[in-house]
């Protein structure tokens, strides 16, 4: 073995100009695909990551207007949600519907602590909405049943929203701020590492008493029990939207008239775009390491060619066939494995720099832009197996050929003449 | 130690030509033979056959009693290896292996562990005094040392018989008549020798000279 290393390292010597361009070709084929499965996973943590926020089996409605006549009413009516709907989903759904809660949206407001203020929106949720979107209590509590029946100005704010309004890290917990010249008592701090746009929360009680007369919602989110395949959650939506659809007069399979998502449809679809890239990143990378393959089967045929008078006189001095397949077949596959892993390691290593980048940034307290769309875009050790294997029937592939002319030699032919 | 039974050979590119018709020729063990002849005459051929780097299409040929008909490559590379030790014009040796490795190279075939090969190849070198060259290129000698390298490289495996394909004609005169001696050497330990060559000076230094011509053997001169 010690000899037949030695012959390739030779050989490989000989040439290293022509040995360093093949093998690059490989180690690129290697690397991109390191490179493009890495990003494709990092594409997917970051999704299922931000999914992590939401309930499986959460499912939202938001208004729409009619787009078609019914029941001797024109098109165009608008569909409204009420509370009259959280009722009546609450009965109808009773042991099928767990944390209900509608969001009511404010315009922009002001909202100030002395000097410093921050402009956003207020949403009106109830005490099921932190449950629904996985809110981790950072201090205080959450809105609770008796903030929704007292419609009490209490608010919920997250960690980032405190930083701005409490600039010295005073006790935020207990202190009143002005919406708009009403003043609110902030009672929890929230902390979810994701929202690029921090909501913040008060009782949909108070938020339709005070800025919405109409008591119109923007949209309610429920999560649905006993609910495991798409086919479930369809026959259910079906069910919801006939029921609505009567309590609402609206055509039945009307879909304008009132959305529905659900997130259970959402992830699976989002699943399905992952798998269809990570299909198109496996193609590209193969392709590429085809085309590495058929630069070192090319060069290994030149090689073979240029060396035929030296596998003639070997042959002449006793070489088998086997022996001179296995010279070939072992310096194409040396050929691949080494500077393939070399691509690999590369490729994992730059994939490994960009987590740690990336890692860094997003645990870094001071920086805002926590919303990840890209998380962990390393490989498994399991796609590293499975890239070398590929790499050592790359070599075996790409030394076939050349092999298969190497041990056609004829010593005559190759000796005869000079 | 050679004997050959009505070998015939043709070769088929384009119009078939008939190469060999009929060649019967007996070689005796220890015996220094030398084959000569026109360009196209077949003497070539039948060294090929000799060396069984090429097959025959009628006939026998016997190598130290062992029939060597219908061989497949695997056991015609051990035979090669073990019973023929050839020497060419143009040496052949492998240019980026120094002068020990090139004689070493039969034996590496044989599996022989790298140390062993090694001494015995330094030891060849000594025996054709080329010891201090051990560790050079053959781009870095002469042609008289690579010859003596390549009779080297025929020798270390012990074959029954050696094969000189125009030892000489790459070589100026004086280096010729050095390599003829050492061949002659070599030949005085019993070992049986067959050169091809077009020079009758070479040819008369040998045991008997063996005339080819047209695919037959012509005449056999006994020299000694």
């Amino acid at each position: 073995m010690f000899d037949l290393l030695n012959e390739i390292y030779n050989s490989m010597k000989k040439n290293k100009l022509r040995t360093f361009l093949t093998g690059f070709s490989i180690a690129w084929g290697i690397f991109m695909l390191i490179i493009l499965l890495g990003s494709g996973n990092g594409l997917k943590n970051g999704m299922s990551e931000n999914f992590k926020y939401m309930s499986s089996n959460s499912v939202t409605l938001w208004p729409g207007w009619t787009s078609e006549p019914w029941k001797g009413m024109q098109k165009g009516r608008t569909v409204t949600l009420k509370q009259k709907d959280v009722e009546f989903l609450t009965n109808k759904y009773k042991g099928k519907i767990y944390s209900i809660s509608p969001s009511v949206r404010t315009s922009t407001l002001n909202i100030s602590n002395a000097q410093e203020y921050v402009t956003l929106s207020i949403n009106g949720i109830y005490p099921d909405y932190q449950e629904m979107r996985s809110l981790e209590m950072f201090e205080g509590r959450f809105i609770n049943e008796s903030d929704i029946k007292g419609k009490k100005k209490v608010l919920v704010i997250h960690k980032r929203t405190k930083e701005a309004l409490f600039k010295n890290g005073e006790n935020a917990l207990g202190c009143f701020v002005n919406v708009n010249n009403i003043p609110y008592k902030i009672v929890g701090v929230y902390n979810d590492g994701f929202e690029q746009n921090p909501d913040i929360y008060a009782p949909s009680t108070t938020i339709v008493s005070i800025y919405k007369p109409n008591g119109e919602f923007n949209n309610i989110s429920f999560e649905v029990k006993g609910i495991s395949s798409p086919k479930e959650m369809e026959a259910f939506i079906t069910d919801l939207r006939n029921n609505l659809s009567i309590l609402h007069n609206f055509k039945p399979d009307d879909r304008n008239a009132l959305w529905i998502r659900d997130r259970l449809s959402d992830y699976l679809q989002t699943q399905g775009i992952f798998n269809g890239i990570a299909l198109f990143v496996w193609i590209i990378g193969i392709g590429t390491l085809i085309a590495g393959v058929v630069g070192i089967s090319n060069i290994m045929l030149i090689t073979v060619k240029e060396r035929t008078k030296e596998f003639g006189i070997r042959k002449a001095i006793g070489a088998t066939p086997s022996s001179i397949l296995k010279l070939v077949f072992i310096e194409s596959i040396f050929i691949t494995a080494l500077f393939g892993y070399v691509g690999m390691v590369f490729g994992v290593g730059l994939t490994e720099l960009i987590n740690y980048v990336l890692e860094m940034n997003s645990s870094g307290p001071s920086n805002p832009e926590n919303m990840t769309m890209f998380r962990n875009p390393t490989v498994d050790l399991s796609v590293v197996f499975l890239a070398t294997f590929i790499l050592i029937v790359a070599g075996v592939i790409a030394g076939y050929v050349p092999a298969k002319k190497a041990v056609s030699i004829k010593p005559i032919d190759a000796l005869r003449g000079e | 130690m050679i004997k050959l039974n009505n070998i015939n050979k043709t070769y088929f590119n384009g119009s078939p030509l008939h190469v060999l018709k009929g060649v019967n020729l007996e070689i005796e063990k220890g015996e220094l033979v030398s084959i000569m002849g026109a360009s196209g005459s077949g003497k070539s051929t039948l060294l090929n056959i000799l060396g069984i780097l090429d097959t025959y299409d009628d006939g026998e040929y016997f190598l130290n009693d062992v029939l060597i008909k219908n061989l497949s490559e695997k056991r015609a590379a051990e035979y090669r290896n073990k019973m023929i030790g050839f020497i060419f014009q143009s040496f052949n040796l492998i240019n980026f292996k120094d002068a020990m490795e090139n004689v070493a190279m039969p034996l590496y075939y044989q599996g022989v562990p790298r140390k062993k090969r090694n001494i015995l190849a330094v030891e060849y070198l000594d025996k054709l005094g080329l010891k201090e060259w051990a560790h050079h290129l053959p781009s870095e000698m002469s042609g008289g040392q690579k010859q003596r390298v390549a009779i080297a490289r025929a020798l270390i495996a012990n074959p029954q018989i050696i094969l000189a394909d125009e030892p000489t004609g790459a070589l100026d005169s004086k280096t010729t008549q050095e390599v003829m001696d050492i061949l002659k050497e070599v030949n005085q330990t019993g070992m049986t020798m067959i050169v091809v060559t077009h020079e009758s000076d070479i040819a008369h230094q040998t045991d008997k000279i063996i005339h080819i011509s047209d695919g037959l053997i012509g005449s056999i001169e006994t020299l000694k």
